[in-house]
This record gives C-alpha cells, structure tokens and sequence, in this order.
C-alpha cells in the first residue's frame, strides 16, 4: 500500500533536516518528527523507525546533546540540542545540499533537445 | 581517542538501551494523547501509535545497529566472538596458550635465577667499589682450607690490615656455624665471624640497634652478635632490641646488638646468615690455616689495577713475614711465591656462580630454543587455521561485511590467543624459578637467592610470542582480505589461490621445528644419560645404608697419646652394638667434597697423595677388598712400626710392576704433621674420593692409632653400616649417651650426601629432559597440524586418484613420503646443529662426550617414530576419503 504524498527520503537527509529542526530550539524526538510533518504541510511523514536511529547517531556523532527534561504537557522527554560541532554540521550539510540541488534543478531545467 | 571512549561506552550499553526504551515509551504516550485530542478513541488512538511507532523490541535494535555501524558495541561483540571461536575449539586454543606460556615462563625463570646468581650486585651502598683481595692463581693446595672463600690465615690479615693504601675501608669475614639454644636443646646456625669495619665499609646500615664495630674485637669467646633480620624475625619474635637483650650461643647468653636489614643476607650469593659475630685474634694463630676472606671498598682514584699493583709490589713483605713453620724449605719457597690480587667483588662471592653458571647458560639456551619451536608451532597453527577461515572471510566480505571489521576480529582472536599466554607465561615465570632454585637444595644447605621478577626478559620473550601471533595469525587473513572473495569462495577449502607459498612456509616451520627439536632431544638424552652414569657409577665401596657421623669427646678429657687407641675402642663398641653390620672410624669421610693428602717421596720419585687415617675395620665396613697384603690390626698403633695401605693409582704412580708391599713411603713435614716413614703393608682398588667425577686419586691410608699425636684431637668421622639406618642411628645414640655422656654426635645418611652432590646434574637431566619431550610434543602437534591442513588442501585431488584407481596404500605412501622428506630435512639440519651446540656442555657431561653418536641415533630415531605416528592420523583420513563426497564438494 503506497500513498501517494508520502514518499522516501534520499538517504542522509533525514540528518540534515533532524539537525535544521532541532537548530530553533531544544526539542524532544517526538516533536521534531510533529514539527517536520507540520513544516512539510504532511507531505512528509517520517518513520519513527528510521527517526530513533538517526537521532541516536547524531548524538554518537557528537552532533547533538540530550537532556531529559519536562514538556509542556507535563512528560518527561529527551530534548536535542545542536553542539558546535552539530551546528557547523548542519552548515557544511546545508551547502552542500544546495549545491547539489542546484546542479540537479540545472539539468534538470536546461530544456531538452538543446546542445549544451 | 575514539577506542577510548568506545571502551567506555561498553559499560553504558545497558544504561543507554534503558534509556532509549524510555524515551520510545514517552512518545508513544504523547503520540497516544494527540491521537485522543484529535478524537481517536482511547484503544484506536494505541493502535494508531503502535502501528507508528512499531515493535518496541525491533526499535531497539535498530537503535544497537547504529552502534554497531558506528563500531562503538563492536570490540566488545568481537572479542565475545573470539571466545566463542577457542570454546569452540578448546585443544587449539590450549595448546597455543600452554605452548607460549611454557616458553615464556621457562625463559624469564631460569634468566632471573642467573640474573639472582650472576649479576645482582651486594645489597650495599655503592657495591662496584668494593674489592676482594685473593692470592693469584691459588694456593695449590697449601696448608688447610676452610671454605672455598677462605683465601687468608689470621696472621696474613694482621698484615694486610694496616697496609691497605687503595682502600678506605679493610675488613675480613668468615662463614662459621654457631651452635645456639640451652645446652641440651641446641643447634647450628649460620654465623658470620666479621672484623671491625666490616659493617662500616659495606656502608650497611642497622635495621634496630646497632651493628659491630671495631671495639667489639674484644676477647675469642663469642660475648656479643648482631642478628639478621630473617633470624630475629623468626627465632627472636621480632621484638625490639634493648642493651638488655641476650641470646643464648655457644652455651652461654650473649647481648645482641642490633639487626641488619632484610636485604643483607651476607656476601655469599644464594647462602644466608642468622648470627654476625666479632673476629678475634688469638695469641698463637696457625699460620697455615686458610681462614678468612677479605675485601675493601676502594678509595676514589683507585681501580682495580692500580690497587693490584699496590698490593702485588706488597706482597714479599706480607709472604715473607707470615711463612709458616714446619714445612720443607721447597714447600716455603712456593709460599713466598705468593701475590696478591685485587677483584670485583661488587656481587658478592659465589660458588654457585662456578657450580651452576654452565649450567644455567646452558638451560637459559635450551629455553630459548623452546621458545622458538613454541612460536614455530604458534605461526603453524595459525597458518593453518587461517586456511580454514579463508571461506569463512570470503563468505562474510561477500555478506557486506567490511574489510577492516574482518580484519580487526582475526586480529583480536590473535591477540587474544596470545596475551593470554604471556600472562600466564609471566604468572609462571616465579613459581617455577622458584622450584627450580629449591630442586638445587641440599640435606644442610639451602639456597637463598633473592629472585625478583625481570620485566626485561618478561617483555622480550611475551613481545616474541606475540609478535608471533599477530604476524602470522593476521598476515593469512589480510591477504585472503585482499583476495577477491569469489575467487577465494571459488577456490573453496581446495585451495588454489597461493596456498603453495603458504604451504611451503609450513613446512619450512614443521623442518625447523624437527632440526631444533633434534637439539633438544640429544641434549636431554646427554643430561639424562650422564645423570645415569653418575648414578650407577660403581665408587667403588659400599654406599646403601651406611650411615656417615662425627663424634666430638672433648669431655672425656683424654691425652692425645691415647686418644687414638680411644678412638679404637669407641668402633668397638659401635660395632657390638646388635643390628650393626660394620662401623669405622675415619679422618675423612669418602665423597663428601673435602680432602686432605701430604707431599710424599717414594724411592726417587715424589710428589702428593690423599691421606685418610682409619680404624682397621674401614675396608670392611665399606666393602673395600684388599688386594694384596694384609689389613691394619689394633696393634698398628704409634708405638709399632708405621704402616700404610695404598691403592692401585698409589702403585702405578709411584712404584709400577714391582710388589709394593713393604715399600717406605716417605711422608714430607708439616705443622703437627710431623716427617715420618711408612712401610706399605697392603694394597687396595681404586675408589671414588673426593667426588664422583673425579679421576681415580693417588690414595694411602694409615692406621687411625697411628696418626701423630699433635695432630690427634677429641673427634673422629664415624661410618656405620647397618641394614636399618635409622634404627642404627637411635641405637648407637643410646649406647654412647650412656657410655660417654657429653659426647656429641651428629649423623648424616652417607649415600644421600653423595647424591648432594649431584642436584646439578639432577637438575639439568630432569628440565633437559622435560623440555626435550616438550619439544618432541610440539612436533607432533604442528606436523599433525600441517599434514592435516595438506589433506584438506588436497581432498579431491586424493579423492579424484581414488577415483582413477589409486590403491589407499599409496595415498598413505605419498603422505607420508611428505612427511619424510620434512623429517629427512629436519634430522639432517638438526644433526648438524646438535654437534655444535652440544660443544658447550662438554664440560658437565660424564662419561660421555658431547659427540656421541649413539645419542644422536637415539634423538634421531625417537624423532622418526615421533613424526611417523603423528603423521599417521591425517595419512589413514587421506586414505578413507570418499571419492564421491569429495568429487560432490567440488
């Protein structure tokens, strides 16, 4: 069963978003899995099963910090927090994603049939 | 850095999974909660978030794959895989770790007993100054020896201790025995007789009191002592020492002075003293008694050299003045001979170092050898068992496993294999340099050395082994890493990928293992066969059950006119006694290590021969026959004409084909020794004297009655033959207790002395011996490995010969014609090796030469059964393979 407007993301770009959504604030796993569904208007519906790893990675990584604290509804979470090493991460990452759709959308828009 | 942190991170494993499961749990509530706010009933609200979230469990592992990718759980996982590996194949992982333990304790034991023996320097303050002084080249003989370190008589020493211009400090010593105790409960112990400065120039400090000092040289009767810290420790309950504190020695009580530290043990290496006394000058010292030895602490500016000079340009002075009297003017002229000499006596003074440094070279060679097979069995074992995982490592590159991974988990089993057997070799290393020190103990002497663990060779022979490990249980594998994994999937267990490379370095493992192996195995059978003849060496008298004693009469205050008669009567009484076969008086007892002889003419020839003066049951109790001639009576006493007993070297030296009896024998002066003329009434055979390896002596005995009177004293050497020593012994105590009270009597079993006299031997026949079998073991054990490893290389090749009509017998033929040419090579490299190693163990071999063929043959032949049978097992599996089982693998 496929549903249309949900759709895979390329592998590594969960890090680069989990890194982006956590770089507003502290914020625990739960909500940043809300936060990018809410963002991508629903378009992306991110598994829990692949969130849980990646999170856990990047704080091997030493690219994020936790911290169990209370939420706004009175739970305990685990907050993310981006370190230093997180935010130049998120830099780096962020650059290179937009070179990389850059050059994508550039063949992509170079209409067709015509000699470079 | 990062394995650091992994290694930490170990312990938090559980603590993290906790942790994510928490978390998990969280969430799902919240995302439970949402679903109700959004209108979800409660159970459809859980099932949506279970939907979402998944299985709990799943999510947890996927958690730990991360970890896992990130090789944080890895090492950890690797090595629990590791284990697993040597649970699985228990007899590989054993023999690999007992091989390198056994090697490398072996090797760092016997290092650190002849580091305790040879290097270890005085525990004293700057021990490289300190000199012994020594007459050059010995003193052939003259006069009578105390001890092997007795290098001076007491008139000497009052010489030499005012001229000592090179030193700062003088002092001599002595070891004596000093009897402690009440006077009817006591006993020797060590004592240690000092001069003043002894304490003073070896810079020892005192551990409690004080320790003797020049005006402690007070009278000759023992009035003062200082204990060693191991004697106050156990015999005096370690209390602190008060100037009211006395011990009873030599029958009366005695102040102690004081303690010496723990580390002082005296300056003869692998002995001990409980007991430090003054020296003490007596008026008449004799002048031809060799007492003590002496040493000095060189001043700054000095060396060696320059103090020999000093005292050689010393010694006409020293030797004219102190000449004794009594002796024949050549006798005299050869002791104003005599030079002085000063040595390094940084390490004390030794006669272990004589007795045992061949010996321990030797060992510490045998060992090292040991270590080598160890580790070619090591490389062999591994090597063969990389083949094996070759498949293994192919099928798991081919899984998507990475290259490194693989590589550090063969890496890990090596190490793992390997650091337990230095561990354990480092943890053998003591217990067994113990045992072996202990093995060299005596009826009446221990060895006290102090042996403390040598890191240097601990870390030399544990980096050998594994060095070994990692080389060649890791090299295979990064190879068959390096190795496309279809190929070597295709290739399989039949290897055809550079397996012949790999194979003929087995083989050149398994050749050198059976050439050093060959060393080893002729070198244990040298030892355990010069043992033997040591053993059943006939000396020539009789050895079982005969008890050698001393029997001290001062009490009975008798004259030295009568005392020899005295002496007769005593051995009459002994051999009344019922149970007694025979009993003997005797000046010296036969192979007991001391001597005694005179200088003698016989017609014109002249020279030396031993003298033991015995009572005329001594041939008898020891089973002596007489040749030619008659026995000694107990009329042969000094008031009859003066007769001796010669033995056969006595007749081929000095008188040849002609009869000997009632030749004279001219016996030369010496103190209390008066000139004298023997007729030769008998002639017995040769036997041992002085020790069982000696050559056959010039012998002469005369009648114990017969001994000068001034050379009479009240105590005699008593040999006792019985078929029940021990019953004897108790017996004869009685009788002279009630005879003679206040006659002392000491008993020692007379065979067993002689086998004292043979731990060295005993010693190197048995570790010879056990590490010759051992590397006979290994042989099996890496041939075995080897050959098998063959038979799987060539499964279906064998199996397709089969196939083609090949008998099994010659499938067993050409194994074992494999291992034949392995054996040929080996037996004719180590053939070759044994005859120069064995060159240097000339010296502690008997009657044997180092080349000697039978011994050889023997190595050779025990080696050929030894490769034939280990080689047997995978030749009968070549021959029952399957044609079709192997043909089907393909």
């Amino acid at each position: 069963m496929t549903i249309p407007s949900k759709f895979e993301l390329p592998q590594g770009t969960l890090d680069l978003l989990i890194l982006r959504v956590v770089a507003q604030g502290p914020i625990h796993g739960y909500a940043i899995a809300q936060r990018m569904q809410m963002i991508s208007k629903e378009a992306l519906q991110v598994q829990q099963g692949s969130l849980y790893p990646a999170l856990h990675r990047l704080e091997n990584k030493n690219f994020l910090v936790a911290e169990w604290g209370p939420t706004e509804t009175g739970r305990e979470a685990k907050f993310y927090r981006l370190t230093e090493r997180g935010h130049t991460q998120l830099k780096t990452e962020t650059e290179s994603w937009e070179r990389l759709t850059g050059v994508v959308a550039m063949i992509l828009e170079h209409p067709l049939g015509e000699p470079s | 850095m990062g394995l650091f942190r992994r290694i930490i991170s170990l312990g938090r494993r559980s603590r993290l999974e906790r942790e994510a499961e928490a978390e998990l749990r969280e969430h799902m509530a919240m995302c439970i909660d949402d679903n109700i706010a959004q209108g979800m009933s409660r159970a459809e609200a859980e099932r949506d978030a279970r939907r979402r979230f998944g299985n709990p469990r799943v999510m947890r592992e996927r958690v730990s794959a991360e970890d896992a990718a990130l090789g944080l759980e890895s090492l950890w996982h690797d090595l629990r895989s590791a284990l697993r590996v040597f649970i699985k194949s228990p007899g590989f992982a054993f023999v690999v770790v007992a091989t390198l333990a056994l090697g490398i304790g072996a090797n760092t034991a016997i290092f650190e007993i002849l580091d305790a023996v040879r290097l270890q320097t005085l525990p004293v303050a700057n021990p490289n100054q300190l000199a012994e002084l020594r007459i050059i080249g010995g003193i052939h003989g003259f006069g009578i020896t105390d001890s092997a370190f007795s290098n001076f008589t007491i008139p000497m020493w009052q010489a030499i201790k005012d001229h000592h211009e090179p030193f700062s400090g003088i002092f001599a010593w002595r070891t004596s025995p000093v009897r402690v105790g009440s006077p009817d409960q006591s006993r020797n112990v060590y004592g240690l007789e000092v001069s003043g400065d002894f304490f003073n120039t070896l810079g020892v400090v005192p551990f409690q009191g004080r320790l003797i000092e020049p005006q402690d040289l007070t009278s000759c009767e023992i009035s003062r002592v200082v204990a060693s810290y191991s004697f106050w420790k156990s015999q005096m309950g370690g209390q602190p020492i008060t100037p009211a504190t006395t011990i009873m020695a030599e029958g009366k009580a005695v102040q102690v002075l004081g303690v010496t530290p723990p580390s002082f043990l005296g300056l003869v290496v692998g002995d001990r003293f409980d007991l430090a006394y003054p020296t003490c000058t007596p008026p008449n010292p004799r002048r031809e008694v060799f007492t003590y030895s002496v040493m000095g602490r060189l001043k700054d500016g000095w060396t060696l050299q320059r103090a020999s000079q000093y005292f050689e340009a010393f010694s006409p002075g020293l030797f004219d003045e102190t000449a004794p009297d009594g002796y024949p003017a050549q006798t005299i002229k050869a002791y104003k001979a005599f030079r002085l000499g000063a040595n390094t006596a940084g390490a004390g003074v030794s006669t272990l170092r004589d007795q045992y440094n061949a010996s321990l070279e030797i060992l510490l060679a045998i060992t090292g050898l040991v270590l080598l097979i160890a580790c070619a069995n090591l490389a062999n074992l591994l090597l063969a068992r990389a083949s094996v995982k070759r498949r293994e490592v192919a099928i798991r590159m081919s899984l998507g496993a990475s290259r490194g991974r693989l590589l550090r988990q063969i890496l890990l089993e090596s190490a793992l294999l390997a650091a337990t057997g230095a561990f354990l070799g480092a943890a053998l290393a003591q217990p067994l340099s113990r045992t072996l020190v202990s093995s060299l103990d005596t009826t009446d002497n221990t060895i006290h050395l102090t042996i403390t663990p040598d890191w240097r060779v601990l870390i030399f022979a544990g980096a050998v082994g594994i060095a070994t490990c990692l080389l060649f249980g890791t090299l295979p594998a990064l190879r068959s890493s390096g190795a496309e994994p279809l190929t070597a999937l295709k290739s399989g267990a039949r290897g055809v990928v550079g397996n012949r490379e790999r194979f003929s370095v087995q083989r050149a493992m398994v050749i050198t293992q059976i050439a050093v192996s060959m060393v080893l195995l002729a070198g244990a059978l040298l030892f355990v066969r010069s043992y033997r003849n040591l053993l059943t060496l006939n000396a020539g008298m009789r050895e079982s059950g005969v008890l050698s004693g001393g029997f001290y009469f001062p009490s009975e205050r008798i004259k030295p006119e009568n005392l020899g008669v005295f002496k007769n009567q005593i051995v009459d009484e002994v051999r009344a006694i019922p149970g007694i076969d025979n009993a003997a008086a005797a000046t010296n007892t036969p192979l007991s290590g001391s001597t005694w002889g005179h200088g003698v003419d016989v017609g014109n020839l002249d020279g030396q021969s031993r003298f033991t003066y015995v009572s005329p049951s001594f041939f008898g109790t020891l089973d002596i026959p007489l040749l030619s001639g008659r026995n000694f009576t107990d009329r042969d006493t000094n008031d009859s004409p003066l007769v001796v007993i010669v033995n056969q070297s006595f007749v081929r030296r000095y008188i040849g084909t002609a009869s000997p009896i009632g030749i004279r024998v001219h016996v030369r002066s010496e103190p209390q020794y008066p000139e004298r003329t023997y007729e030769i009434v008998g002639v017995v055979p040769d036997t041992k004297y002085s020790d069982l390896r000696e050559e056959p002596q010039v012998q002469s005995f005369v009648p114990i009655a017969q001994l000068p009177v001034t050379a009479q004293g009240p105590g005699t050497g008593m040999l006792i033959a019985s078929r029940d020593p021990a019953a004897a012994e108790q017996a004869v105590r009685q009788v002279m207790q009630a005879r003679h009270p206040g006659m002392q009597i000491q008993f020692a079993d007379f065979q067993r002395g002689i086998l004292d006299h043979l731990v060295g031997d005993r010693m190197m026949a048995r570790l010879a011996g056990f590490f010759g079998l051992l590397a006979a073991l290994l042989v099996v054990v890496g041939l075995h490995g080897v050959l098998s490893y063959f038979l799987s290389q060539r499964r279906s090749e064998i199996g397709i010969r089969i196939a083609l009509g090949a008998s099994r017998g010659r499938v067993v033929a050409s194994m074992l014609g494999n291992a034949c040419v392995m054996l040929a090579a080996g037996l004719a490299i180590g053939a070759v090796l044994t005859v120069f190693a064995s060159r240097g163990a000339g010296t502690l071999l008997f009657g044997l030469k180092p080349w000697d063929p039978p011994t050889l043959l023997a190595a050779a032949a025990l080696l050929a059964v030894v490769t034939v049978v280990a080689s047997l097992i995978p030749s009968l599996r070549a021959a029952h393979v399957n044609p079709i089982d192997s043909l089907r693998a393909e």
